[in-house]
């Protein structure tokens, strides 16, 4: 099967996918876009989310066909030049991250929540985050990110 | 500045070059993560993110069955698979067939006999992950189910199958303190409690990748938490010499014990040596829950008494912990457990009898804590049954008992070093209680059942609980502990520049930033690369018992220090005084040629227990009390947690944004032992293997966590720290259960508390009696008694 996509704004295309093989894997396995993490592939912890046309998905939940001709943005697409993602430069600064592994869903997760509720309260932000699994951190960390992150 | 680097750019390439553009800060500085950029970016490179031209991908066949004879392996079907260049049995392994911690009783792969359901069979290699899945389903694995033994205290039956030939117990820890039989107290309190097999549940799943070298043997880059401890179990089963076998550390998503014990590494080496290809494994969720061991199930009977002033007199606890399958390292998680098990407090009497022992269950070892949570877990609940009986206030119960520097420790010795057990208590229980609300009128997320709506305000309960526990920081048992490092001083462009260089681990704790702070404070220079571990250097010992803190951190100031000696001698050398204090300007003038200097860091020796279970057996202790307040809905058995309040024995806070972390991060592995996370068996075989049925805490789960960090400075370690990594989640989830209990009246005497016995639909677990004491040949592990050959660490 070959798929056509934009992926961060380039247009890329992938040759001899399997029919069942998931988003995660078309970006990972065929397009080297490994930022997007492999935690359990069930939907239930959020470390693959990317956007597709602008909406937040588990990647691993998503046909690789599903991807065809739709536009596609990863962790590697927030950055621009050297500068960081406001989201980004926040879960450093915040100290949310440790192992990290959880973390480029979180900021995919993040940023979407700021672009429908640019200034969210705490519950707010744990209802939106609570499809993000983080074993290091116990969340505190994160949730401080995310005002850092709205007051900017 | 901070960057990672490697020797050999080819081989390794830098896990990112991405430079930080601010000052990341010294002893002390909240310092941001020294690998917080690549990490926001997703250009972390993760050891599932390993690729290598022409690399082959691995697959494993486990068995489905917990004890069972192997009749037949047929693995000409695989053979001849698409894709497939190579499946390996127990026959293909031309080294040592067996490997483990403690023992090697661990087979590479199973020949003869399956022990625990998962245990692997087969490995092969093949061009694509899907080519290779499909092959491991077209081996045909013929078994013969063999009873098996799944419950702890069958296996001390003298009718119960043997899991070993040398039979069911492991291990078996006797502390005789004083004089329990007669001791006379006042108030006498009895209490049996359970806790559950917990899942470490790393984010990352286990992998790595091994390559081919010219020499004959083998690079592998994996997920670990002690690299040379990995190599010493590796090469002999390799048949290669340890200079031939070079580990290097790949991003690690997280550990929390479960990357103590080997994975996949033989079995990647392996396939590579055969096929003169790289081979990766990267395991999935469900693989991940059979490819590392998991936090023992514990049983435990226990009886206080104490004074009508509420001070203690005796302590007896019976322990029987389930090591599954395998040793692991459960010969020195069931010592562990023994030592705590009176708790924080100063005891006269104390009388523990602890084993461990063999089972057809899935392995388990090191999680944060190791042995810890499950005896405080019970001695918290018997000092507030004692309180209750008393009629004291819980908290003043605690501080009446607190053990202090020069206390006796049940294993007879003084504390030599700090123990600030009445402070932390203060400082907890000093923090603010969050506010009264009103019953209705919320918003959903604060009821019990959040966003399900199942209340409006009726019947919920408040309850507080609060918890004091301990932790040993570095190997105990007179283990020789030690930590390498390598600092280099040099000019780069022009600007003075170190380089740090251990085999230590980081998994996200944050070792690497305080390395880098110790080395800005040591040296006075602002930029500092560290280098990606390997073992090319001596050992770190292993990332775990809190003790990299203090060992590599202890190993990267020395070595700082003999950098700064040498630069004195060049400045007196020059005739430009003693080149103390040097400018950055005098640097440059002295940094001609790189200052090098290495430096290895040893902790106090410390003792075996004796007949009598008595010794110096930890060399320093780290205390933190927590108090968890709870609010349930009486009629659905739901819990919201509001509050979680915190206060650890820091000895000196070194970077309080990583402390903050690892309290917040460590006592959410504390609320899921107690309200969620619990690998179910049936059979031996885990019914739960994914995130869809083992839950962890997620942010709703989760309440705001109040830190304060005590500091008595540890007089015998490095700046005085401690590591604080693990005794948040030692006392989390006792406080929990504790305020559960509050809110309730129930008995709750197992962990993680149920909806069902919340509500009373399930009563509290009972036993009939707490199990024989097994005879063994003394306090040691029972194989080190039979001439079996021992593992590699020696921790016993």
């Amino acid at each position: 099967m070959r798929v056509s996509c934009t992926v961060n704004g380039r247009p890329l295309e992938a040759d001899g996918l399997g029919p069942g093989e998931s988003l995660l894997s078309l970006l990972r396995e065929h397009l080297g876009l490994l930022g997007s993490k492999n935690a359990c592939e069930q939907g239930e912890c959020g470390s693959c989310a990317v956007e597709v046309d602008g909406s937040l998905v588990c990647s691993c939940l998503v046909l690789a066909g599903q991807a065809d001709g739709r536009e596609i943005t990863t962790i590697e697409g927030l950055s621009t030049g050297d500068g960081l993602h406001p989201v980004q430069q926040a879960f450093v600064e915040a100290g949310a991250i440790q192992c990290g592994f959880c973390t480029p869903g979180l900021v995919m997760a993040t940023r979407d929540l700021l672009r429908r509720v640019p200034d969210p309260d705490d519950d707010e932000i744990r209802e939106a985050l609570a499809g993000n699994l983080c074993r290091c951190t116990g969340y505190q960390k994160i949730i401080d990110a995310v005002h850092l992150a709205a007051r900017r | 500045m901070s960057r990672y680097a490697s020797e050999n750019e080819e081989l390794a390439p830098p896990l990112s070059a991405t430079t930080l553009e601010h000052e990341a800060g010294r002893i002390g500085d909240p310092a941001e993560r020294l690998d917080g950029v690549p990490k926001v970016t997703g250009a972390f490179e993760y050891a599932s993110d390993l690729r290598r031209e022409g690399m082959l991908f691995g697959a494993t066949l486990r068995s489905p069955l917990a004890h069972a004879r192997i009749r037949r392996v047929d693995i000409a079907r695989a053979l001849a698979s698409p894709g497939v260049e190579a499946v390996l049995l127990a026959r293909d392994v031309p080294g040592k067939k067996r490997f483990g911690l403690n023992f090697d009783d661990q087979p590479v792969l199973a020949a003869g006999v399956v022990r625990y359901a998962g245990e692997p069979v087969a490995v092969l290699a093949a061009a694509s992950p899907a080519e290779a899945r499909a092959a491991v389903g077209r081996i045909v694995l013929d078994l013969e189910e063999l009873p098996g033994v799944y419950d702890m205290e069958q296996a001390l039956e003298a009718d119960a199958p043997k899991v070993h030939e040398l039979g069911n117990v492991l291990r078996h820890v006797h502390i005789d303190h004083g004089d329990v039989a007669s001791t006379r107290a006042d108030v006498w309190v009895d209490g049996y409690y359970e806790t559950a097999m917990q899942d470490q549940a790393p984010l990352g799943p286990e992998a790595g990748l091994a390559v081919p070298a010219e020499d004959g043997g083998v690079d592998l880059y994996v997920t670990t938490q002690w690299l040379h401890v990995d190599r010493e179990q590796i090469a002999p089963c390799l048949g290669l010499p340890e200079d031939r076998v070079r580990l290097h550390l790949a991003g690690v998503g997280g550990a929390f014990g479960a990357r103590e014990d080997i994975h996949s590494q033989i079995h990647a080496c392996l396939l590579a040596l055969r096929t003169s290809k790289p081979v990766k494994f990267s395991y999935g969720r469900e693989e991940s829950f059979s490819g590392h061991v998991h936090r023992h199930p514990s049983r435990i009977w226990v009886r206080h008494g104490a004074r009508r002033d509420g001070k203690l007199v005796a302590v007896s606890a019976r322990l029987l912990f389930d090591g599954g399958a395998y040793a692991s390292s459960s010969p020195a998680v069931v010592a562990n457990a023994a030592t705590f098990a009176a708790g924080p407090y100063e005891v006269p009497n104390v009388q523990v009898e602890a084993t461990v022992v063999f089972t057809n269950n899935p392995p388990c070892g090191a999680m944060r804590g190791f042995g810890a949570p499950q005896v405080c877990f019970a001695h918290e609940a018997q000092m507030d049954k004692l309180a209750r009986a008393l009629s004291l206030d819980p908290v003043e119960l605690r501080l009446r008992n607190a053990l202090a520097t020069g206390s006796v420790l049940p294993t007879g010795r003084p504390i030599a070093g700090s123990a600030p057990v009445r402070e932390v208590i203060e400082a907890c229980a000093a923090i603010p209680l969050p506010e009264p609300e009103p019953t209705s009128g919320r918003g959903a997320l604060h009821y019990p059942g959040g966003t399900g709506g199942t209340t409006r305000g009726e019947g919920l309960q408040r309850g507080v609980g609060f918890a004091v526990g301990y932790k040993n920081v570095a190997f105990s048992e007179g283990f020789d502990d030690s930590t390498a490092a390598r600092v280099t001083l040099r000019l780069d462009d022009g600007e003075p520049e170190a380089e740090v260089y251990t085999a230590a681990v980081e998994m996200g704790q944050g070792l690497y930033t305080l390395l880098a702070q110790i080395a800005r404070s040591e040296l006075g220079v602002e930029r500092v690369v560290l280098r990606q571990a390997d073992t090319l250097i001596g050992s770190a010992g292993s990332s775990s018992a809190s003790r990299q803190s203090t060992m590599a951190g202890g190993a990267v100031q020395l070595a700082c220090r003999r950098v700064r000696e040498e630069l004195s001698r060049r400045a007196r050398a020059r005739g430009a005084g003693d080149g103390e204090a040097h400018g950055l300007a005098e640097l440059r003038d002295l940094l001609d040629e790189p200052a090098t200097a290495e430096a290895v860091h040893r902790h106090r020796r410390t003792e075996r227990f004796d007949e009598r279970g008595q010794g110096d057996v930890h060399v320093y202790l780290c205390f933190a009390a927590e108090r968890a307040v709870v609010e349930v809905d009486e009629e659905l058995g739901l819990v919201r947690v509001l509050q979680v309040a915190a206060a650890v024995d820091a000895g000196r806070v070194m970077n309080p944004l990583g402390l903050a972390g690892q309290v917040e991060g460590g006592t959410a592995q504390g609320v899921g032992l107690a309200l969620m996370e619990e690998v179910q068996l049936s059979g031996g075989v885990i019914r739960n293997a994914s995130f869809t049925d083992y839950l962890i805490p997620t942010m709703l789960d989760m309440p705001p966590v109040a830190v304060r960090a005590v500091e008595y400075p540890e007089p015998e370690g490095p700046y005085g720290l401690k590591g604080i990594a693990e005794s948040p989640t030692v006392v989390a989830t006792a406080a929990v259960v504790a305020a559960l209990r509050d809110a309730t009246g129930r008995e709750l005497n197992r962990a993680p508390v149920r909806p069902e016995e919340i509500v009373g639909l399930v009563g509290p677990a009972r036993s009939a009696g707490a199990p024989a004491i097994p005879d063994v040949p003394g306090q040691e592990a029972v194989p080190s008694y039979l001439a079996m050959s021992s593992g590699q660490q020696h921790l016993m």
